[in-house]
């Protein structure tokens, strides 16, 4: 274990919506360099927690600090491009994987290399001339691959991945995690990453199982 | 010369013309007929009350007077566009500022470029014209941006979560709701006078003016038509999508 102190530190995170609890209370850290995998049965809020923790939802009950401040106080734009929420079944933008690729440039008003795209396209197995292609003729493996390239365009310190390889075969699978694996010991990324694979969580050295919420007790709004 | 003075009797056989939808509505079944005679109360009674108040502003001829009544014709269309808004909070001082400010630019472009004159029988319809067109631009402005962001939940979520700012996680689907709220305006310049001779020439024409005459105007509102609806919708839109989020950047819905 790192002595870091954690990147994320998430307290008593609740999630409900019309009385219905969709995410039990969680309190978990997340540290540099650490990678948590995290299972459980569908409908036991996984993706919802990911998203609260991407800052894309608000937790009904409980508080979320980065780098030890709370992230109601931090701009949301800056914040997500340090802890970035990959989705399973990304939509993709435009018309080609370039502009797929090119969009996180844009964001940060810069113009991104052929090159570095061709290069980060190769990292998961995939060709440079890919990057001219129609996204309607990707299949869903592929529009995976993208879509995660999308979040690595640009490193940032969390990265929240949901089932990020449920549509690839065996040989890519094992690429993506080769790739996320060295991201995590070189540049101290951290991971949070929900699967339902045997060996990848075999795998992992931290899983976290999510459990149904108990229906009936629904955390009101502090 | 032309008659152009409905009779009190000739109006009252075309009440006919009501009395076929009425029977066509009872032989159907379509059960209207309730539906039918109220809306023709309420137009019969709403015109005569209107006919009466245009008549005395007319008559009075007071500045003031004019603008409040331009005012009050911009309140009802906010009013009326604001029932599009639904996920939008602020609907009606979205669709006011949009709609008041649409009207009034144009109003103050036809003025003084001395196309109408600033008398109440002339600000007073032209205002209701301008006004009717950009509410129904802005309420389908509203409906579409709504649908659209709606619709595309994931797509806009994707942009948040690699850092896009709100405004460019939304800008394709506010320039297409835009677009949307325009083609009815746009499509209705393009066919002025080969499917409609649209309200303001026929009215000139009925008064027994010369068509050649009567197109002028009808080419001032084409042009005043298009020019308020995109001010109106552009306002709207912009002033609107930030309400779809919260503080936090996150989708409201």
């Amino acid at each position: 274990m790192t002595t870091h102190s954690p990147l994320l530190d998430v307290q008593g995170v609740s999630f409900a919506m019309q009385g219905q609890t969709l995410l039990a209370p969680i309190s978990l850290q997340l540290h540099p360099g650490e990678l948590l995998l995290l299972t459980g049965p569908s409908g036991s809020g996984k993706s919802t927690l990911l998203k609260i923790l991407a800052s894309l939802v608000a937790p009904t009950a409980g508080q979320i600090f980065f780098e030890s401040r709370d992230i109601v106080t931090l701009k949301p734009e800056r914040y997500r491009q340090q802890v970035s929420y990959c989705f399973q079944t990304p939509v993709l933008f435009g018309d080609t994987v370039y502009d797929n690729l090119a969009l996180p440039w844009q964001i940060r008003q810069q113009k991104p290399q052929r090159e570095q795209l061709v290069a980060s396209l190769a990292s998961v197995h995939l060709t440079a001339d890919m990057l001219d292609k129609k996204i309607e003729q990707l299949s869903g493996g592929e529009k995976q691959r993208v879509g995660l390239l999308r979040n690595l365009q640009f490193m940032p310190q969390v990265l929240l991945l949901d089932e990020v390889t449920s549509a690839l075969d065996e040989e890519n699978k094992a690429a993506i995690n080769h790739l996320i694996d060295g991201l995590i010991r070189e540049n101290t990324l951290a991971v949070m990453w929900i699967s339902h694979d045997v060996q990848e969580i075999s795998q992992a050295k931290k899983v976290l199982k999510l459990d149904m919420p108990q229906q009936g007790e629904a955390h009101e709004p502090a | 010369m032309s008659q152009h003075n409905i009779t009190d009797s000739s109006l009252l056989l075309s009440l006919m013309l009501v009395l076929i939808a009425l029977l066509i509505s009872q032989k159907e079944k379509l059960g209207m007929s309730k539906d039918i005679i109220w809306s023709v109360c309420r137009a019969i009674i709403q015109l005569v009350i209107v006919g009466y108040v245009l008549k005395s502003i007319f008559d009075l001829n007071n500045d003031w007077l004019t603008v409040l009544m331009v005012l009050f014709i911009c309140v009802n269309a906010a009013l009326n566009a604001r029932k599009r808004s639904r996920n939008i909070d602020k609907g009606f001082t979205i669709s006011f500022i949009a709609i008041t400010t649409g009207t009034t630019l144009t109003l103050t472009i036809l003025v003084l470029s001395g196309a109408i004159e600033f008398i109440p029988m002339q600000v007073i319809p032209i205002s209701g014209m301008i006004a009717g067109n950009a509410m129904v631009a802005v309420g389908l402005c509203f409906s579409n941006l709504n649908q659209r962001v709606s619709d595309n939940r994931q797509k806009i979520q994707e942009m948040l979560s690699l850092g896009a700012s709100v405004k460019m996680a939304s800008g394709q689907f506010i320039r297409d709701s835009i677009r949307a709220a325009m083609i009815p305006t746009v499509d209705g310049a393009k066919t002025v006078g080969l499917v409609s001779l649209p309200g303001m020439m026929s009215g000139l024409i009925f008064a027994g003016i010369d068509p050649v005459k009567a197109i002028k105007y009808q080419i001032m509102v084409t042009f005043m038509l298009i020019g308020t609806a995109s001010l109106s919708t552009i306002i709207a839109a912009y002033l609107s999508y930030r309400r779809l989020y919260n503080k936090r950047a996150q989708l409201k819905m």
